[in-house]
């Protein structure tokens, strides 16, 4: 084990997976000679030139375009997106094609993609550096969607992401990428896509969130811990698929649900995990399940006080669970 | 020396260049005569493009190149070496359908042992999946092409400016073919180029455009014969524009009277490159009248027998819906 920042983890699992297996490569804007504007490809054209770390023309469908052709190829691409709300001018590319390559040729073509994009807000992005956005490639059967939450899941996910035969969208807090550092195993390290994970056992109250908010809601568990309130935690790890075993189970064991995320409520993966809990496990619920989500605006603004009013963070969401813990 | 044999074509070569354009022709006019009988439900026609897409299939080399065609490239689908009962399977929707198991439309072509790759509805797309191939094959050090053609009308679509901007950047082997026929559904060239010819485009991506004359195989041949020796020599990309004319409505449910008149629709059947490349054949001697009545017998022949199978065969089970959203 060892300690990593959560930005280095992802460095991590690129860097061993292009030394592992030579059709892996990066193409992006600015992930060359820059290391990407977050520094998440730092150093990697030292190692690997620029062939395999490719700063691409600033035009997203083609960077996910000329990634699709070349996963369909048979290269294992990963293609960075600089913000997840600049990854609009590639949902054709995505959706139309990445998604359906293999469906539409039945089972004789396929994409073994990796769309990377930083998402999330806090950090003073305004409305187009901030957005979540997994919410709008959730309801699309082909993709996957991984949003991992700590060092060890961002680089267990990432490799299992590029060695996943279909396109796997993976999804970076950039929030987290010099806040949240935690143990990384060494060596070879994946974490299995479609698996979540409890952070925090509990029997009165349950909360299933994924990303930031899991470190957020963490600290509102221990604070709600001394309140003689305990709470169990589910991290979903990936959003799509859904792990639909561990969601139900973690519904049942307190039969109160509270849903987090920091992307808006409206059509959210809260919403999907609140409907698997109604069909599956109604009658075992104590309380209406609950979300905390941003609010349903376009996006949050620059204005510090507007942010902060967009974003969740442990007292809000501590807040909210006190609610529910006394329904 | 003869034109073809100037290309390096020989005798040979153009009499299976000339099986291949009157191949495309006898299936797209059975699978509209199908559409009409009530026994397919969506036809798209490469009518009148025949010779362009041949002659541009004929110039990359099937096992080495990709490509990467649009829906009405069924000449270049069958050069690559789809065969009638492949193209009939996919107009009945079959589950033997190689293109897609019956689950796509006719002319979405696709079939990794033949070097296509699988092609979608929206326009343009397949156009940086070409670029991708091309960088993707310089990663793993194979000398190929990636050819990927479409109309003019999506020459406006963003992916064509992405992809010919990206291929251009990075020098890649990918020869983009437009096959300008003149409308993109209803709507005419003047309103849909704010330049000449679509071939001007690639003056802004740093390489060369041509445009040649659609209805004339060995032209189209010359022109894209370079493109793929440029590529090939690691040259980057070229676009090449064949002028040609679609000679039925857009798709079988268009009904092209309403944009365009009969007297031109007529006028471009003259044109038809179908002709004009019997005649140079006859004029050469290399295929008598009766040799070409014998030809379109044999042709018809295996449109017929590829009609009583595909329509014989059986669709797939529903529940095979479900499979290959994910690897199984």
């Amino acid at each position: 084990m060892t300690v990593k920042l959560y930005i280095d983890a992802i460095r991590d699992a690129i860097q061993e997976e292009m030394r592992r297996d030579a059709s892996v490569f990066v193409l992006g804007e600015d992930v060359g000679v820059r290391g990407g504007v977050f520094r998440v490809t730092q150093g990697l054209i030292e190692e690997f030139g620029e062939a395999r770390i490719m700063d691409t023309p600033l035009a997203e469908s083609a960077i996910a375009g000329v990634a699709i052709g070349a996963a369909a190829y048979g290269m294992k691409p990963i293609a960075e997106i600089q913000f997840a709300d600049f990854i609009m001018p590639a949902v054709n590319q995505i959706i139309s094609e990445a998604a359906k390559m293999r469906y539409r040729s039945n089972n004789d073509w396929h994409c073994p993609l990796v769309i990377r994009a930083p998402y999330g807000g806090g950090v003073h992005g305004a409305l187009y550096h901030s957005q979540s956005l997994e919410a709008l490639f959730y309801h699309v059967p082909g993709l996957k969607i991984v949003m991992p939450t700590t060092a060890a899941d961002a680089k267990g996910l990432l490799i299992s992401a590029i060695r996943d035969p279909d396109p796997v969208l993976y999804f970076e807090h950039k929030g987290m990428y010099r806040l949240i550092k935690d143990d990384v195993p060494d060596g070879e390290h994946t974490v299995p896509i479609g698996k979540a994970a409890v952070r925090r056992q509990g029997v009165d109250i349950t909360v299933i969130t994924y990303g930031l908010m899991v470190h957020h809601a963490l600290e509102a568990a221990q604070e709600l811990e001394s309140e003689g309130v305990s709470t169990e935690l589910l991290d979903l790890r990936t959003v799509a698929p859904l792990d639909r075993d561990a969601i139900v189970a973690a519904a049942r064991k307190t039969g109160k649900v509270l849903i987090v995320h920091e992307d808006n409520k409206t059509g959210g993966v809260g919403a999907e995990v609140s409907a698997i809990i109604a069909e599956e496990a109604l009658f075992d619920l104590d309380a209406p399940i609950a979300r905390l989500c941003g609010p349903d605006i376009p996006a949050m603004p620059f204005s510090p006080p507007m942010e902060r009013f967009y974003m969740l963070d442990p007292d809000k969401i501590a807040t909210a669970m006190r609610r529910l813990a006394a329904f | 020396m003869s034109r073809h044999g100037e290309l390096g074509l020989s005798d040979d070569d153009v009499r299976s260049m000339y099986r291949y354009m009157l191949m495309a022709r006898a299936l797209d006019e059975r699978l509209w005569l199908l559409n009409r009988a009530g026994k397919i439900p969506f036809v798209v026609s490469c009518k009148g493009q025949e010779g362009a897409q041949v002659g541009a299939a004929f110039a990359l080399k099937a096992g080495r190149d990709y490509v990467l065609p649009y829906y009405r490239d069924l000449g270049v689908a069958l050069v690559f070496g789809q065969t009638a009962t492949d193209v009939m399977l996919s107009g009945f929707a079959k589950w033997e359908d190689p293109n897609s198991g019956g689950r796509q439309m006719p002319g979405h072509f696709g079939s990794r042992k033949h070097r296509i790759v699988t092609g979608s509805s929206p326009v343009s797309t397949q156009i940086p999946h070409a670029v991708g191939v091309a960088l993707a094959a310089r990663l793993r050090g194979e000398r190929l092409v990636a050819y990927t053609s479409f109309g003019e009308g999506s020459s406006n679509q963003g992916d064509f400016h992405e992809a010919c901007n990206f291929a251009g950047v990075h020098r890649l082997p990918v020869v983009f073919f437009c096959e300008n026929n003149g409308y993109a559904i209803s709507v005419p060239v003047k309103k849909q180029l704010g330049c000449e010819r679509v071939a001007d485009r690639a003056a802004g991506y740093g390489f060369p455009g041509v445009t040649v004359d659609g209805n004339d195989v060995l032209v189209v041949y010359a022109a894209m014969k370079e493109a793929v020796e440029r590529a090939l020599r690691g040259e980057g990309p070229t676009l090449v524009e064949a002028l040609t004319y679609r000679l039925n409505p857009h798709s079988s449910d268009d009904d092209d009277r309403v944009y365009r008149t009969r007297e031109e629709v007529e006028e471009a059947k003259s044109r038809d490159a179908i002709i004009a490349f019997g005649q140079y054949l006859q004029t050469q001697g290399l295929l008598s009248e009766e040799a070409v009545d014998d030809l379109r017998k044999e042709i018809a022949q295996l449109v017929d027998a590829a009609t009583a199978y595909a329509e014989k065969a059986s669709y797939a089970p529903p529940e095979e819906a479900l499979k290959y959203v994910y690897a199984e």
